[in-house]
């Protein structure tokens, strides 16, 4: 069976977490004491109704406020497919958390309220779908029920919607009338719009295409860990256990060591502790090399006749996430798969407006929330590939040195 | 569709094989913390696939309440000594005297509270700067919230609301001195995925897990396992039953099922019917308030 890895976004109160509430409580994914237990909840709010959105509003400050304040996981399946919901916040303050959920997802659902139509954070939310190009966008056109399931008001937001994906060039944009408080066009379609002929959601999660999305052509492999027993019988072990980001190895390939440089050629890999002929992504591996080469934490390997990108000048998209801003001259830790190195702010080419979908120059200082492109120069060289070329390559977080805390997603260029 | 696939067991075994290697390689001084319970085996598992045919790169720890299922003790020692690995076991009972802690009262008094407290002294004991658990995240609302590397203050505290973006498999593991980071590997497998991955990797498991005959006190639709560490009392319904354990916490405050499932498929087949969540059925400590597990995590519990 395979899996779906999706998210909602949209702006607050547009139903994100009623939205997966009800299609897990469609679905018949919700167990019976879950349901008691939000049953309860929902009395003690006084008011009648089961509030669905209970079920993911898993910390007592978003049930006392009624929002979401972090992304909330959740699981389910049917016959067909597995599910990894991140359920994220829509509230601006919290757009760092729906970029935690957005990063790892084949599909990316953003919520529109009916009567409201395109807002900044659906602007905001599709052009982070667009930077980190997730495959599919599914805009759900919600509380369809408030505007008497009209056939007009749909259209106009997708005309609205198609300027959005437009300027954006987001591919795959299915779009979906629904009401998630009553359970329309969710997993049953919905007998109220006879006008829509398109699936439920359900349906569409079940059967969109999750085509490999994982790049098996490019090889690059991270080493996070050497393993070395130093036993008696176990005298010459030496493995390079990483993850393989994207790719295949095979037994006699010869690689290339960066930002070294140095070249090897691979003596075996193991699986789960089995030797294997080949290898490939996204498995967990252990290479070993018929050379003695130099290689630690940080290091990759990578087949002989590719190029990385190696420089201590690099540019990058970054989405800013601290309360505090970035600024030019500011250092920072910059973490690429395993290497962690020095980074400094050189320059800030543009800001990106969320509303205007449009590129600002002069800026010297990047707020929370906001997009930009800088320069950065490196401690020691950083060996990359762009992440529209390779998105498993091609991402890294920074880090402020002094707090610790993850401070911005980095897009390199 | 390239021919290069993976199922969804081997994506997670490959994900949580990834967390484990990060740890090693971050951190001076982690430790996994294991009970015996299915959850922690499986990590020891997938341990083993991280490092072996090296040492593991961390102790095992394991925080004991002295209100465990010896079943579970018997199977925690045999395994740290059939694996060469070094186990360290704290009792509860040993800082409920050093620090004359008050122990809970009533019929299923618990010492999961308690253990908060021997789990912090550990840590500063050994200056662990990351904890592997084995929470999942299908487990409870308040841990589906949290991060796979999940910060913790000088005072064990989890802030919800401050937790680090975590962006796709790249994990933050820096901290200040006296912080400490609690790593999840397996945050998003399902009790269903730890059930199947048990069956398909041969998985052995102590045997509270399967149907057995045991005394059980019904108390509120729940089982629960006569023990001296309950209070019974009169007009209580003690009777022998088959039962099971869906997951194995203190005998205090971990009911059983009615099972009549004596294989690893038996039991897949019972959760694929089962209406009731793991811990729903199970766990009496999670029924104090709606907000019972995110309270304890802030004060430090796993």
């Amino acid at each position: 069976m395979d899996l779906l890895r999706f998210l909602t976004a949209g702006s607050v109160d547009d139903g994100k977490s009623t939205l997966i509430g009800r299609l897990l409580y469609d679905s018949k994914n919700i167990l019976i004491d879950q349901l008691d237990a939000i049953e309860r909840s929902s009395k003690a709010r006084n008011d009648g109704s089961v509030d669905l959105a209970l079920l993911t509003d898993g910390l007592r400050a978003e049930r006392e406020q009624g929002i979401t304040i972090d992304v909330a996981y959740k699981y389910f399946s049917t016959p067909k497919r597995k599910f990894i919901i991140a359920d994220t916040p829509g509230h601006i303050q919290y757009t760092r958390n729906m970029v935690t959920g957005a990063s790892n997802a084949d599909l990316i659902i953003i919520l529109v309220d009916a009567r409201n139509g395109v807002a900044e954070q659906t602007r905001r939310h599709s052009l982070i779908a667009s930077l980190l190009n997730i495959p599919h966008v599914v805009v759900a056109i919600n509380k369809m029920d408030l505007v008497g399931y009209s056939e007009t008001v749909y259209q106009e937001i997708v005309a609205d919607y198609e300027k959005v994906s437009a300027a954006l060039n987001l591919s795959n944009v299915q779009y979906i009338p629904i009401s998630a408080l009553d359970g329309d066009n969710i997993v049953d379609v919905s007998e109220k719009m006879h006008w829509y002929r398109g699936p439920a959601l359900l349906e569409f999660l079940e059967n969109v295409e999750v085509e490999d999305h994982i790049n098996h052509t490019h090889a690059r492999f991270p080493v996070q860990y050497v393993i070395r027993p130093q036993t008696e019988e176990l005298h010459d072990y030496r493995g390079y256990a990483g993850k393989i980001e994207s790719g295949v190895y095979k037994k006699g390939d010869k690689v290339k060591i960066f930002p070294s440089g140095a070249e090897a050629t691979i003596k075996a890999i193991e699986v789960s502790n089995k030797e294997v002929k080949e290898a490939f992504a996204p498995q967990s591996a252990v290479i070993h090399l018929e050379e003695d080469v130099d290689i630690s934490r940080g290091d990759t390997i990578v087949k002989i006749d590719e190029a990385l990108q190696v420089s201590q000048d690099v540019d990058a998209i970054v989405c800013w996430m601290d309360e505090k801003p970035l600024t030019v001259g500011r250092k920072y830790f910059l973490q690429h798969n395993s290497s962690v190195v020095p980074a400094v702010v050189k320059e800030i080419k543009y800001r990106l407006n969320v509303n205007k979908l449009e590129k600002e120059y002069d800026v010297d200082a990047a707020v929370l929330n906001e997009v930009v492109e800088v320069r950065l120069k490196t401690a020691s060289a950083l060996a990359y590939d762009s992440y529209n070329f390779l998105r498993e390559n091609g991402g890294a977080i920074l880090i402020d040195q002094t707090s610790l805390v993850t401070v911005g997603a980095v897009l390199l260029q | 569709m390239s021919s290069y696939q993976l199922d969804y067991l081997e994506q997670l075994e490959s994900e949580s094989i990834h967390i484990f290697r990060e740890v090693a390689g971050q951190f001076e001084r982690p430790a996994l913390l294991f009970s015996g319970g299915k959850d922690s085996i499986t990590l020891v598992h997938l341990a083993l696939k991280a490092f072996r045919p090296g040492k593991f790169p961390f102790p095992l720890v394991h925080i004991d309440t002295g209100h465990n299922f010896p079943e579970a003790l018997q199977f925690r020692d045999a395994l740290a000594e059939k694996i060469g690995e070094k186990l360290i076991v704290r009792k509860v009972e040993d800082t409920i005297k050093a620090k004359h802690l008050t122990e809970p009262k009533g019929k299923f008094a618990s010492r999961n509270q308690l253990q908060t407290f021997t789990l912090l002294d550990t840590i500063e004991e050994f200056e662990f700067d990351a904890c592997i658990g084995g929470a999942r995240r299908d487990e409870e609302k308040a841990r589906a919230k949290e991060r796979i590397f999940s910060i913790r203050d000088e005072f064990g505290q989890w802030n919800p609301k401050l937790q680090r973006p975590e962006i796709w498999d790249t994990y933050n593991g820096k901290i200040h001195k006296g912080e400490n980071v609690r790593v999840f590997p397996i945050s998003n497998w399902t009790e269903l995925d730890i059930w199947n991955y048990i069956k398909r990797e041969n998985i052995e498991l102590p045997s509270v897990y399967f149907s057995h005959e045991r005394k059980v006190l019904e108390y509120q639709n729940q089982l629960i396992a006569v023990s001296p560490f309950i209070q019974i009392d009169e007009g209580d319904s003690v009777v022998t039953r088959k039962v099971r354990y869906r997951t194995v916490g203190d005998m205090t405050c971990t009911a059983a099922v009615a099972s009549e499932a004596y294989t690893i498929d038996d039991i897949i087949g019972e959760i694929i019917a089962t209406k009731t969540s793991e811990r729903g059925e199970t766990r009496i400590d999670d029924r104090f308030s709606e907000a019972a597990m995110e309270d304890r995590k802030k004060n430090g519990y796993f």
